[in-house]
């Protein structure tokens, strides 16, 4: 920030427990997002529709937010701690999406 | 053709259940005989039921040997030790995770354990559900294991529940216990757990696992540790969720998941270290990961364990859910009759004609065991609409009929209904029952799994 050229925002992004069959079976991705803008978690969450989610997408997204039965966690602490779809995202923050397991 | 197994294959089965029930009755009665022998010794009298109100003021010298190696621990000790002994603890599923569950906690020298599963061991069962043995295939899950932990440990005091767990009988079974385990494998049954535990004022350690995956944390505990409902307010769609027999798992996951939950009911009653409450503990077993994640607190307006609950009464999970309490298979009936072919009329009319089979199940299952002249092409190949563009070509020319396979017969209707789409004037049909059914009906030598 302040700089002329803004850089790019670099998160990581993780998925887990069967989550990441939703996007190419990809566990770990290193993001490079457009510094200029914000990005809050509900942007993420469209920018990931548009451009990684690679199987239907009702399994991972329901109306504007995630589905009942994934977790998302900023740097390991549930999103509900941190203001769920408003929190904005921060330089090198690891954003991690986990499907919740039912068997035994 | 209908197979018929070998009459002295049968015989052998039987008379091997006919054993394992009567080691159960045998069971049962030596344990009355040890109960009767405390009795008279300690002067106590104990009822059926768990014996949670057990009050033991000391350790016997067969007690002080067997349990040496934690009674040195010194945030365990005589007292630790006591007190697990006057415990008793409800194991809900007595599978992957219940029965390494069931072990630690019997080896351990908790008093009194309570099963519960409506299930019989199968085969399909063995690599991970450790207690269960060949011998003991067709009897209950909860008697095979029964029999397992007394020899394991006769003073451990075991009651059965071989019966599903539903909204009617839940808090009966569930009252006399000091913590309740969640080992079960589906969701109605997990939010069902939850709701009483939450009613009746007890943690309950709820564990999971699929494939190389597993997930354990504590729910209901202390004032501000939240409940399932508060993490999970709404079940996730059926269509997400997999279960064991779908996805597969590996008996070592569940076995990693099932010794935590036993080890975190040890602390719960002891009182040691840190409970895993507000905390979910995520396991990776392809990396070796363990991930700590904190999770939120009890929520404010939670229907269950809020200060206004709106849930006062336990209510049809399964309705609630929309999914069967088991993981049992349930039949898909997406297709019309008409739409779908038998095995039997597979055989006679088709299968040595010109037609193309499509076999519809992933890459690992289709390598274990697959029809003659089967093409495999997994069920998201067709859904993506990879797989049909390059059919088009070929069908313009050809006008073979299609048969579409899976393993019991449901991914194939998903698949037949979809081609039917973009070919709505071919000849395609699924196979009725899948290759449980050409087990079933055609060549008994055919793998099931």
């Amino acid at each position: 920030m302040g700089s002329k050229e803004t850089p790019d925002l670099k998160i990581i992004l993780e998925f887990g427990a069967g989550a990441e069959l939703l996007f190419g079976n990809i566990k770990k991705r290193q993001l490079s997002l457009n510094g200029a803008q914000k990005w809050t978690i509900a942007e993420l969450l469209k920018w990931m529709h548009a451009n990684i989610l690679t199987e239907r997408a009702e399994l991972f997204i329901q109306g504007d937010t995630v589905r009942p039965g994934i977790l998302v966690l900023i740097n390991d602490t549930d999103w509900e701690l941190l203001g769920e779809l408003e929190y904005e995202l921060q330089p090198n923050d690891n954003v991690l999406f986990i499907s919740t397991l039912h068997g035994g | 053709m209908i197979a018929a197994r070998g009459a002295p294959e049968i015989e052998k089965a039987k008379l091997r259940l006919e054993i394992a029930e009567l080691q159960a009755v045998l069971n049962a009665k030596e344990q009355q005989l040890l109960e009767l022998q405390s009795t008279i010794s300690t002067g106590a009298s104990n009822g059926g039921e768990p014996e949670s109100k057990q009050d033991h003021q000391k350790l016997s010298n067969d007690d002080i040997a067997r349990y040496s190696r934690q009674l040195i621990l010194p945030d365990f000790g005589i007292g630790g030790q006591l007190k697990l002994k006057n415990s008793a603890v409800l194991i809900v599923g007595i599978g992957g995770l219940g029965c390494p569950a069931a072990q630690y906690l019997a080896g351990a020298g908790c008093g009194s354990l309570g099963l519960v599963d409506y299930d019989q061991v199968e085969r399909s069962n063995l690599h991970r559900q450790t207690l269960h043995t060949v011998a003991r295939c067709g009897l209950s899950k909860a008697e095979s294991a029964r029999i397992a932990l007394l020899e394991l440990n006769p003073h451990c005091h075991i009651t059965c529940h071989a019966s599903l767990l539903n909204r009617f009988n839940a808090m009966d079974i569930m009252h006399g216990y000091d913590v309740v385990l969640d080992c079960s494998d589906n969701v109605a049954t997990r939010y069902l757990l939850n709701d009483a535990c939450v009613m009746l004022g007890k943690p309950l350690v709820s564990g999971s696992a699929l494939k190389l995956d597993g997930q354990i944390t504590v729910y209901n505990y202390g004032t501000q540790g939240p409940c399932y409902r508060c993490i999970f307010p709404v079940p996730p769609p059926p269509e997400a969720v997999t279960n064991c027999g779908d996805g597969g798992v590996l008996g070592a996951v569940t076995g990693t998941i099932g010794a935590m939950q036993a080890l975190e009911a040890i602390k719960l009653i002891v009182g040691l270290g840190d409970v895993l409450a507000g905390r979910l503990l995520i396991f990776d077993g392809s990396s070796c990961q363990f991930r700590n994640i904190r999770i939120r607190s009890k929520r404010a307006n939670c229907h269950v364990c809020s200060d206004q609950p709106l849930i006062t009464q336990l209510i049809d999970y399964e309705v609630f859910c929309g999914m069967h309490a088991t993981d049992k298979d349930n039949p898909l009936q997406l297709l019309e009759p008409e739409q779908r072919i038998t095995v039997v009329d597979y055989q006679k009319s088709l299968q040595d004609k010109p037609h193309l089979l499509l076999d519809v199940r992933a890459q690992a299952e289709f390598e274990i065991c697959q029809l003659p002249q089967a093409i495999n092409v997994p069920l998201a190949q067709i859904l993506d609409g990879s797989y049909l563009q390059q059919l088009d070509a070929q069908f313009k020319s050809s006008g073979f009929p299609i048969v579409v396979v899976c393993r019991r017969g449901n991914d194939s209707q998903i698949a037949v209904q979809h081609m039917k789409n973009q070919f709505p004037e071919h000849f395609i049909r699924d196979l009725k029952g899948g290759l449980h059914a050409w087990t079933n009906q055609i060549d008994e030598n055919f793998p099931i799994y």
